[in-house]
């Protein structure tokens, strides 16, 4: 059934998350990855229609990380659906690794595009969601962004912009952890009604607990009579499942010595998948 | 697919909107979102031009194109119009003086900057058959004079020799190629014999023909409508810096200002980029060196 398998995929992609985090020995973007992990899971080893024997083929969905730190939460998902290999996935940061801090776009290993600059994704997403339309393809574009890339004029213009080309074929998740690099977004640049702004910039909108499995699946799934593009707002922890790194902006970018590596797989437990 | 950020029928691309609808967009004003859009767009195979006047395409969206063009190498054709001053008395705001620096120094970009209304033509034909990303530099407008009368053969990253000369080669690129011409006349008339060279492709740089310049040239002239800073000046002298036995180099162009916005050959004439004044500054630089 599919819940129990995103499910455990969610589980297993944590781990991963910890044991590449700890074998590269560097600082990573542990926070935002963690935050993403059920979402990914849902997208990866759910709802997306992908070929992972065929990664480059033609009627696929397409993911965009427009979020490109969230690179952890990106690896594991793509490891969880076969499209990279376990001996692939443990180069992460290593020299001339294709697994960086940032998505380098690879179409064989089912990397979309390059990211890493906040307020990218969403326009390259309404371009391919675009062109299936023209093209009249049936396959859809997903792209994930944060809650502080949010903070990009770039992105409300692409927001101004899926509504006005009625993009139904375009899912925006927003992983909103409230955190952002220098702290509490709500003390940076908040905000605010995410919701009612998408809502008021002519999105359908859902707003859910990002670490629901059921409500995500639900979400992807949900249908709207309005022609328009989706977003659905994932309320997430920063962190989450880790009781140190959960809403400790510390993990935002850092390393997992083997002290902390132990005590965070001890709270993950044993994984099935 | 031609998109414009809601400059399409100060563009001229009015025609093409009503007689290919389907292949044009509006983005809005917004182009950052136009040049990601058009990544998108090219990633599943459309040939996009992306267009805009040159402050708004290449510095409002200059990021945009870095990642987009540059790092991932999109087939999108990013096309500045009215780059240079031709903008007029529409101002700073509006002027593209130093477009091509910014553009050039993004890996991956091929930069193109058409000598005439025929060349803008070819150069558009040959970026449309050119995989991968390009910035194109229009400068002048409708009524830019004539350089090419004739059929010709245009190829991306090959100069193309306009004048024969024995004392000193002109390179230039975009309006400054019809003026370096007629600068070569009037240095004719004093008994200097100057040759003519179209740098249409800023980037890659054709180093065969600077290395032909260089063989017999006692100077070498680059004029360009642009800051005298990183354009085709930065780039000829680039290449020439690490020879160690080169003839000198005039640089002209638009100073490192925000210059008093006037009529456009107003312009022109006052910063010295019209063929008298070219040919007095060459007439300079010889007694200096």
């Amino acid at each position: 059934m599919d819940l129990e398998r995103i499910s455990a995929a969610a589980r297993f992609m944590r781990t991963k998350i910890l044991e590449v985090s700890h074998q590269c020995n560097l600082s990573a973007h542990l926070g935002g990855g963690l935050s993403m992990v059920e979402v990914m899971a849902a997208l990866y080893t759910g709802k997306m229609r992908l070929r992972p024997e065929d990664p480059r083929w033609e009627d696929r969905d397409r993911f965009i990380l427009s979020k490109g730190h969230g690179v952890l939460g990106y690896f594991t998902a793509l490891l969880a659906a076969g499209l990279i290999t376990e001996e692939k996935f443990a180069t992460f940061q290593t020299n001339e690794s294709d697994l960086i801090a940032h998505p380098v776009m690879n179409l064989d290993l089912g990397v979309e595009s390059s990211n890493g600059s906040l307020g990218h994704g969403l326009s390259m997403a309404i371009g391919i969601a675009l062109a299936a339309k023209k093209k009249a393809k049936d396959f859809k574009t997903f792209v994930l962004l944060g809650d502080g890339e949010c903070n990009e004029g770039s992105v409300w213009e692409a927001v101004l912009s899926a509504a006005q080309l009625r993009l139904d074929n375009l899912t925006a998740i927003v992983d909103y952890n409230k955190l952002q690099s220098d702290g509490d977004s709500r003390q940076i640049l908040d905000l605010g009604d995410l919701a009612g702004k998408f809502s008021a910039f002519g999105w359908n909108v859902c707003e859910i607990d990002g670490h629901d499995i059921t409500a995500v699946v639900t979400a992807l799934e949900q249908k709207f009579d309005r022609t328009a593009p989706k977003v659905i707002i994932a309320n997430t922890v920063k962190g989450k499942g880790i009781s140190f790194m959960e809403n400790n902006n510390e993990w935002h970018h850092n390393r997992l010595t083997k002290a902390n590596y132990d005590l965070a797989m001890a709270e993950l437990g044993p994984t099935s998948a | 697919m031609v998109m414009s950020a809601d400059l399409g029928n100060s563009s001229g691309l009015d025609r093409f909107k009503a007689t290919y609808p389907e292949k044009f967009l509006n983005i809005g004003i917004a182009e950052q979102n136009m040049i990601g859009v058009a990544a998108g767009l090219a990633k599943e195979g459309y040939n996009v031009f992306a267009t805009s006047f040159a402050p708004f395409i290449a510095m409002r969206s200059s990021e945009q194109i870095r990642m987009n063009l540059g790092y991932m190498e999109m087939n999108v054709k990013a096309v500045a119009i009215g780059s240079g001053v031709v903008m007029a008395f529409l101002g700073n705001s509006h002027y593209g003086i130093e477009d091509a620096a910014v553009m050039r120094a993004i890996p991956n970009l091929t930069v193109v900057c058409p000598a005439d209304c025929a060349e803008i033509v070819k150069a558009v034909y040959a970026a449309a058959a050119h995989k991968g990303p390009m910035y194109i530099r229009l400068t002048g407008g409708p009524n830019n004079p004539i350089v090419y009368s004739d059929e010709y053969e245009f190829t991306i990253g090959k100069a193309i020799k306009l004048r024969e000369g024995n004392d000193l080669t002109f390179i230039a690129h975009g309006t400054m190629v019809y003026e370096s011409l007629e600068a070569a006349k009037i240095l004719e008339t004093e008994g200097i014999s100057a040759a003519v060279i179209n740098m249409h492709t800023l980037k890659p740089i054709d180093t065969t023909a600077i290395d032909s310049a260089l063989s017999f040239s006692k100077a070498i002239v680059t004029v360009e409508e642009h800051s005298i800073i990183g354009g085709l000046g930065a780039a000829v002298a680039e290449y020439t810096a690490k020879l160690s036995k080169r003839p000198p180099q005039l640089s002209l162009g638009l100073p490192d200002a925000f210059i008093d916005a006037a009529e456009y050959r107003f312009m022109l004439t006052r910063e010295g980029l019209v063929a008298p004044k070219i040919a007095a500054s060459v007439g300079s630089f010889l007694k200096e060196i």
